[in-house]
């Protein structure tokens, strides 16, 4: 046990490692940076002696170290657009995404829970069809069309929603914003949570949905159903039970692709979350920024993997095997 | 868009045996009307995208047959429509019906491209994985582990960013299918990988790949044998899913600005584009393509699920 | 429309905790601020923000004339000597009052390591102070346009700047942030309340501002929106006061929508074509061994194929005003005198022919894809143009990140035919031969962003004179002979002067610079 956590925790240092070399390396190539912190006027000269005091011009494997070193201490430099320390920028930024994120998982949840159970419990009736190619052509558009037709209905036609933005945010604590307190904050958490969230909640409708499918044929539920158990007590507590472990994982899973898929829904919605921010960087070629961010995405795909994969050796050891190559 | 590795349906249908042309399978297509339907759309948008040099009106790609002057034009049956341009023209003066046959033909490739370059190299990483097993197995594991770190849009991101740092002084219209088709592909071989090396790590215990090894067949083409066909069933349906995948993914990365050029454009980029036009009330010039896109994402999307269903031997 | 007092009001509800009477304008650009520093970059959009809250001796009126700010009046005292009359009783935002040591201590910072706005003044200027009030410029030689650049040279407060330990300019490298570069003290009509970088920035208005105030606003709030699309809807949904730029296709959408609408302008960028005329092989080209752009009648008839008026009307929506020459005709007097070659196909295909290229070559484009109006589409419809006489054009449209990256003198001038916008800091003709034209070296040394390389020992030597000569009319007839010259042999295409598009609620009264710059001092909201 002690032995299995401890190599997945050298693994997953290995990882962050490799993911940290991959970002660096990746970065020599997107663009010089230099052409984005000046002006257009500034001579070869004045940009030669930037690079130089940047470190741009040293090797490369210093180069590396110097990241490295930073990134142990949660140093990733500051930003070439904003002159501030990255981890400060995104550390702001993150209730941001956090909040989008969340929101977008509970509408995914909420909606897609009850969806995938009905369609799944009732196979053939003609409003599990429809559920269920409605919810395909939710994945059939893609995320930034969506969005821009939500703000064309609701923001500037109906106006009834915002277009843009967190609306008004309250402080709680040095770092954190939320916009959950006012309405105007809620408003506006209503328009990027759907276009956010809708892809998961079809993935979670039809998880949820093919395990139902599944479970329904299993001797336990035959035994219940034999039992003489009601079909509502049957469906929602033995079925959906044995439906919910996979599905918290995968939603635990698919936190990394929320986030990720954040920077297209933040584009859009001008939600100014770490998306935001990370695409903004790209454009600009801020790789102190582009770097953090990276980095911040895998440790939180990293950890979430590790703690999946030691519950699941805590709950049943002989999935030991079988799991170690997730 | 979103990776779909740890889609358990895939892991239930891993290591049956799907028959694929199983006489089941093939009933239960014909009794599903949706399934039928999304099939001859598929194959009615594939078909003309692919004749499109051949049925599309104008040549959109030959700029000296595109006019400025015929910018903008509404689709027929709206005033000032110009019958020459059945779904209008773009800002640029072209035929926007050629521009969607022309653009799916793009978009497709990617697709099709990138869906078989993750198949290859996924099936290939996967045999070796579960065959091989060990430090081999682990490093590719760990390799997918990372890959899964980055989702398809910033891997994707992050490639156009290197290869336009590489190939920077070549021609970037012959360079961005490659560059989509890679970047996207790449984000998908996992999936690939962990089913074919589920399935494999299976037979390879088996009695008769034992019994090969002792009589000296290669035991791994024993295996590329035995385990390949047990696995396309839930190959195929990877494989469909992640095409409408890759074609809604290429259309993402368009709109961030990383896809193929405005001059060649694809349907994504043809929405990008059209996405400017959208308030100023020339709306075709982003719904055809928009809807193009969603008819055929949504066929092909169908097309899996039926597929999904048929081939898991758990549901008949 | 309902929907919209609904939501005006909800907005003033929202701030009624602050004031009754609070008039905030909240306003969107697609750009961001990044810090705060006056002299960290030299980008109009930041500068002129920064020009909000930090003021320069001079200022520019909406028309663009330059008029007294923190100087009260100036002479010329020796052709080598400007003697500065400073305003007395100015403030700091912090109290502190504003004075010559100020001057000269930003004189010294502006051109200090690290500052990106060292043009603003030459390094052998010498600053004396004469008195509390009154400060000298010694010039090593007579420059009729020394403060022409100084509405964007805004003043800090010594002993603010040396007390935060922020002397020294926040650069790009600096490893730990400026205090500058994140609070702002300056004497403008407005003071900075909070900075979040790429998020909002909030202005309050400074009670103790020393000039006659003319807004109304006690309030300005400004969020960075970069999509096209979602900057609109804000303007269209009520949401924000002003936005800019609006993209030249929804200019009748804002002006149809009830309550708002679009402000257009001349805007004093000129967007031109260049091509190399440096090297001796092109580059990107199906023509080996040599360049035949260093013909002028390639150049001319690349010129003649594009017809300005249709890129106007079907691509600028008429928000464009074709141009004869690299400039403004506002920025000079004498443009009418010039016209442009006119746009004939045959011509062109006949100088081709006569050049050597009946058939045409091919030829790579370097193109922004996020810099101009519609920047992208222009190209396209000159790639369009040019495929009608021969030449084939090979696309390279990138944002300007990785565009800049590869074309200026740090990507060692890598491109064959480019499209670029220039606006003259100086609004000076100067600017424009000097950077533009002037015969360079590869190292960029000479014309740095003359890209093409063009090259005409005669049209230097006039830009040494204009740059030195006091007398208007001599001066004039300077600029005029290098504009012939570099017009008869075609060193560049000029395609037009861009127009400006703001979108602006109906209850709001601003002021438009052709500058693009955004004065909340001219802001009037009802």
């Amino acid at each position: 046990m002690f032995g299995f956590i401890s190599r997945r925790l050298v693994m997953a240092v290995v990882v962050m490692f490799v993911v940290a070399l991959i970002s660096f390396m990746l970065f020599r190539f997107v663009g010089d940076p230099i052409n984005q912190m000046v002006g257009i006027e500034t001579t070869p000269e004045q940009r030669e002696a930037l690079r130089e005091r940047l470190g741009l011009n040293d090797p490369i494997i210093i180069q590396f170290a110097r990241f490295i070193m930073g990134a142990l201490q949660f140093d990733f430099g500051n930003s070439y657009q904003f002159k501030q320390p990255v981890a400060e920028l995104i550390a702001k930024r993150l209730p941001a995404t956090l909040e989008l994120s969340f929101v977008s998982a509970l509408f995914a949840l909420v909606v897609g829970v009850p969806m995938g159970v009905y369609t799944g419990l009732n196979r053939h009736s003609p409003l599990s069809k429809l559920f269920l190619t409605v919810s395909l052509i939710g994945v059939s558009l893609p995320t930034f069309f969506i969005g821009i037709l939500l703000i064309f209905l609701f923001s500037v036609h109906l106006q009834w929603l915002p277009s843009f933005g967190r609306g008004d945010v309250v402080a709680i604590g040095d770092w954190w914003t939320t916009g959950f307190l006012t309405l105007s904050g809620l408003k506006a958490l209503i328009l990027p949570s759907i276009t956010l969230g809708l892809f998961q909640m079809t993935l979670i409708m039809r998880l949820i949905r093919a395990e139902m499918l599944e479970v329904i044929r299993t001797d336990y539920i035959k035994f219940a159903r034999a039992r003489g158990l009601p079909d509502r007590s049957i469906h929602f507590v033995h079925a959906l039970k044995n439906t919910m472990v996979p599905v918290i994982t995968i939603t635990g899973l698919q936190l990394g692709s929320i986030i990720a898929f954040a920077i297209i829904t933040e584009t859009v919605f001008q939600w100014p979350g770490m998306g935001l921010l990370f695409l903004q960087a790209v454009q600009n070629v801020d790789i102190p920024i582009m770097a953090a961010y990276l980095m911040l995405t895998a440790f939180i795909f990293v950890v979430i993997n590790l703690a999946v994969d030691i519950l699941y050796v805590v709950i049943d050891p002989r999935l030991r095997t079988e799991r170690s190559g997730l | 868009m979103t990776e779909q590795t740890t889609m358990p349906e895939q892991d239930v249908a891993k290591g049956r045996i799907a028959r694929i042309l199983d006489s089941d399978i093939f009933h239960s297509f014909i009794r599903s009307k949706v399934t039928v339907i999304a099939a001859i759309v598929t194959a009615v948008l594939m078909i003309s995208a692919f004749l499109a040099p051949w049925i599309a009106p104008h040549d959109p790609f030959d700029l000296a047959q595109i006019s400025i002057l015929d910018a903008r034009v509404p689709p027929v049956g709206m005033a000032y429509h110009d019958p020459r341009f059945l779904l209008g023209t773009d800002d640029q003066g072209r035929d926007m019906l050629s521009g969607i046959l022309y653009g799916m033909r793009i978009s497709l490739a990617v697709g099709f491209l990138s869906v078989a370059f993750a198949a290859v190299l996924g099936i290939f990483l996967g045999l070796l994985s579960g065959y091989v097993g060990g430090r081999t197995d682990a490093i590719i594991m760990r390799i997918a582990e990372i890959q899964l770190t980055f989702p398809a849009i910033l891997i994707a991101l992050l490639i156009d960013g290197v290869a336009n740092g590489i190939f920077g002084n070549l021609d970037r219209e012959r360079w961005a299918v490659w560059i989509l088709t890679f970047s996207i592909g790449l984000s998908f071989w996992v999936q690939y990988a962990r089913t074919v090396r589920g399935s494999t790590m299976v037979e390879k215990n088996k009695e008769y790949v034992q019994a090969a090894r002792v009589i000296g067949i290669p035991s791994f083409i024993i295996m590329f044998r035995h385990v390949l066909p047990n696995v396309m069933g839930p190959v195929l349906v990877i494989a469909t899913i992640n095409l409408a995948l890759a074609i809604i993914t290429e259309a993402t990365l368009s709109f961030l600005g990383v896809g193929v050029p405005a001059t060649q454009p694809s349907l994504g980029t043809l929405i990008r584009i059209g996405n400017d036009f959208l308030f100023s009330g020339e709306w075709w010039i982003a719904i055809f393509p928009g809807l193009t896109l969603a008819i055929l994402v949504l066929a092909v999307n169908l097309l899996g699920d039926w597929m999904r269903d048929a081939l898991n031997p758990k549901l008949r | 429309m309902r929907y919209r007092v609904a939501a005006a009001a909800a907005v003033i509800a929202a701030l009624a905790g602050t004031s009754a009477s609070a008039e905030t304008l909240k306003f969107a650009f697609q750009g961001t601020l990044n810090q705060l520093d006056p002299y960290s970059l030299n980008e109009s959009f930041t500068l002129g923000m920064h020009g909000n809250v930090y003021e320069g001796l001079v200022r520019l009126t909406p028309d663009l004339q330059i008029e007294p700010s923190l100087a009260e009046r100036w002479e010329i005292i020796e052709p080598t000597r400007w003697r500065f009359y400073l305003r007395e009783g100015v403030k700091f935002h912090n109290g502190n009052d504003f004075t010559a040591e100020d001057v000269a201590f930003s004189a010294e910072r502006v051109r200090s390591e690290g500052s990106d706005v060292t043009t603003r003044l030459a390094p052998d200027v010498k600053v004396e102070i004469v008195d509390d009030y009154t400060v000298d410029f010694v010039l090593s030689a007579p420059n009729p346009i020394l403060h022409s650049e100084w509405g964007t040279w805004l003043i800090m407060d010594k002993e603010w700047t040396e007390a935060n330990d922020a002397v020294k300019v926040t650069s790009a490298s600096d490893t730990s942030p400026n205090y500058a570069s994140l609070n702002a003290n300056g004497t403008g009509p407005f003071k900075i309340t909070s900075h979040e970088p790429g998020v909002r920035t909030v202005y309050e208005k400074n009670e103790n501002w020393w000039d006659e105030v003319k807004h109304n606003l006690t309030r300005v709030e400004f969020t960075p929106i970069s999509s096209d699309a979602t900057r609109v809807a804000a303007l269209l949904s009520g949401e924000m006061d002003m936005v800019y730029p609006i993209p030249v296709q929804d200019i009748n959408r804002v002006n149809s929508n009830d309550g708002t609408s679009a402000l257009t302008g001349p805007e004093l960028r000129t967007i031109f074509l260049g091509m190399d005329q440096k090297r001796d092989e092109l580059l990107y080209s199906d023509v080996k061994g040599k360049n035949p752009f260093k013909d002028v009648r390639v150049r001319k008839a690349v010129y003649q194929a594009i017809d300005i008026e249709a890129i106007k009307t079907k691509i600028m929506r008429d928000l464009a005003t074709p141009s004869a020459l690299m400039i403004s005709p506002f920025l000079f007097e004498h443009s009418d005198e010039f016209q442009r070659f006119p746009y004939d196909p045959e011509a062109s295909k006949a100088l081709l022919a006569e050049a050597g290229y009946p058939d045409g070559f091919s030829v790579g484009m370097d193109c922004p894809n996020d810099r101009y109006v519609n920047d992208e589409a222009i190209c396209q419809a000159v790639a369009s143009f040019l495929a009608r006489v021969g030449i084939k054009v090979d696309l390279n449209a990138q944002p300007k990140a990785q565009y800049f990256a590869k074309i200026l003198a740090s990507g060692g001038y890598d491109t064959s035919f480019y499209l670029l916008g220039w606006t003259p800091g100086s609004f000076d003709s100067y600017n424009v031969l000097l950077n533009l034209h002037n015969c360079r070296d590869d190292a960029g040394n000479g014309g740095p962003f003359n890209l093409g390389g063009y090259c005409n020992p005669r049209v230097d030597e006039l830009s040494k004179l204009i740059l030195s000569e006091n007398d208007q009319e001599k001066r004039n007839a300077y600029i005029t002979e290098a504009y012939r010259l570099t017009t008869e042999e075609v060193s560049h295409i000029p395609l037009h002067q861009q127009g400006l598009a703001w979108g602006v609620a109906d209850n709001v009264s601003v002021a438009q610079r052709a500058d693009n710059y955004f004065k909340f001092r001219h802001v009037v909201k009802n």
